[in-house]
């Protein structure tokens, strides 16, 4: 009973510091990112609400709060309403099988670094991003106006189409670590991580997740100059803001989980596990402002020919060769 | 595909790719780029003389107000922000017993401008004229008239037009003809 009781304290504290890590850095990495994409484009960013606009994240998110809630009266309420809250949680519980370092002893039991290690992990990660369409299509279509009801169906489209080469860049990273579990396949990269022996898969991977999180060149749903905001046109205050916080706690997921298939998870010298995966999802998610600074929006046609005739097939023989190595 | 000139599909790859690392390195470069961000509060840029912002009823050089009340910027106004009562002097000449433009309207676009013939409204650079409560943004006249001729320094409508007042009698005004007597005329 004690055992019990202390294993289920320890698991909300872990909850607790992973729910308050994520939304942290959420919050930071929007000022990050307005900052950095302010200089690559020759600009200041954000820099008047407290020093170098330090606190603009809470500027924006007592704005967020204290905004009217808008329901326009044509929606269909109860899908409206729940739409943005699927987008936040599947982002936020994808993180649950992530593992974060080291099993560390506290009192003389093994505390693991993850919330749930579970055995089919990788395929927890997979229904919670297809769920995460929900949100989008659903959030599109319960709205009622063409504009969300449009994004919404290209978020559908993009997302699924995409998921395929996602699940399908991961076939060989299962194939060498031998297991669907996080905690497994980080395991199995302690001596170098995968991206050494599988580039394509981890190109294919970053660039189909990257469409996943449905950002820049991938952003067709929002398309601002196209469809107003897309899929979230008719949200506003914080229903709004589920949707960003969503999208900055996907930009970190995806973040952990690029580090967990190929950078070798909390592997690293010298600095605990915690701190290494850290600092390779910031790395990630550097690079992904980088890409944001940098590449034009792709045309719709364009984007599902890129999935389906190039990251499709080019994963498909990716297994084909990794299949024939594992043999040999 | 069947086109023989067409290039491998592996050159097309590595000009998409090298196009890439091109926009990728200029944007890296822009990174260590001092902004060019001007900072607007503290700093405040110098705008042309003719932008077009703040109105105000500039004075001829003789430090008279210029305005003859004639009604022609209120009509030209598309918005019919401007309104004025337009009375005499004794010796004739025209001015507004009050002038009204309510900026709460106007949407700056120089029109009352072009449209007077004295040079007395005009609009100035001077852009931070924002106001918390949309009453005050209602001007008088004394809050639009300056001492000083603005735009246009030299101009004095009352010394070129052909009408009787203070600043000349028949005949005496610039470019002026001598008044003809009409009895020398009489056959
Ligand atoms: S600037 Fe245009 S809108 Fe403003 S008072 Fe003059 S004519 Fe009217
Ligand atoms: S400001 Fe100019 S246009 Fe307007 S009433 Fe006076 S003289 Fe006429």
């Amino acid at each position: 009973m004690i055992a019990w009781l202390v294993g289920f304290i320890v698991l909300i504290v872990k909850i607790a510091v992973v729910l308050g890590t994520l939304l942290f850095i959420a919050a930071y990495l929007v000022w990050v990112e307005r900052k950095l994409l302010g200089r690559l484009q020759v600009r200041l960013g954000p820099n008047r609400a407290g020093k170098f606009g330090l606190l603009q994240p809470i500027a924006d998110s007592l704005k967020m709060l204290t905004k009217e809630d808008i329901v326009p009266e044509a929606v269909d309420r109860t899908i409206f309403l729940l739409a943005p809250a699927v987008v936040a949680l599947t982002a936020l519980l994808m993180f649950a099988v992530v593992p974060f370092g080291e099993d560390i002893t506290l009192g003389g039991r093994p505390i693991p670094l993850v919330i749930s290690d579970i055995n089919v992990a990788l395929l927890f990660i997979f229904a919670m991003s297809s769920l995460g369409v929900y949100g989008v299509a659903l959030g599109g279509w319960a709205s009622n106006s063409k504009y969300s009801l449009l994004g919404g169906i290209r978020g559908a489209a993009q997302m699924i189409s995409y998921e395929l080469s996602i699940g399908l860049s991961l076939v060989p990273v299962v194939m060498l670590a031998g297991s669907f579990s996080l905690v497994d396949i980080v395991a199995a990269q302690a001596r170098y991580p995968y991206v050494l022996v599988q580039p394509v898969s981890f190109i294919i991977f970053f660039i189909s997740a990257m469409a996943e999180s449905k950002r820049i060149p991938f952003d067709l749903p929002e398309a601002e100059n196209e469809l107003g905001a897309g899929f979230h046109t008719e949200y506003s205050g914080m229903r709004f803001g589920l949707f960003f916080i969503g999208e900055y706690v996907h930009i970190q997921v995806l973040g952990a989980l690029l580090a967990v298939f190929f950078l070798g998870g909390w592997h690293g010298p010298y600095l605990p596990g915690p701190v290494w995966l850290l600092i390779k999802m910031m790395a990630v998610a550097l690079v992904m402002i980088w890409i944001r600074g940098t590449l034009p929006r792709l045309r719709y046609d364009q984007l599902m020919a890129f999935g389906w005739k190039i990251l499709v097939p080019a994963a498909l023989i990716n297994i084909v060769i990794t299949g024939a190595f594992v043999l040999i | 595909m069947s086109d023989p000139k067409q290039t491998s599909w592996l050159g097309d790859i590595l000009g998409s790719v090298s196009a890439m690392a091109g926009g990728f390195s200029t944007t890296f470069k822009h990174l260590f780029r001092k902004p060019i961000t001007e900072e607007y509060p503290e700093y405040k840029r110098p705008l042309p003389e003719r932008s077009r912002a703040r109105i105000i009823l500039t004075r001829d050089p003789d430090g008279d107000e210029r305005c003859v009340a004639c009604y022609l910027c209120s009509a030209a106004c598309p918005v019919s922000c401007i309104s004025m009562q337009s009375t005499e002097r004794e010796d004739g000449r025209r001015y507004a017993a009050w002038f009204r433009i309510n900026f709460g309207r106007c949407i700056y676009c120089g029109l009352c401008e072009e449209a007077c013939p004295t040079s007395a409204i005009q609009l100035t650079p001077d852009f931070e004229n924002c106001r918390r409560d949309i009453l005050t943004m209602v001007f008088e006249k004394e809050d639009l008239l300056v001492d000083h001729g603005g735009k246009d320094k030299t101009y004095n409508f009352y010394r070129y037009a052909g009408v009787v007042s203070g600043k000349g009698g028949k005949g005496e005004h610039v470019k002026e003809k001598k008044a003809v007597d009409v009895k020398t005329n009489l056959p």
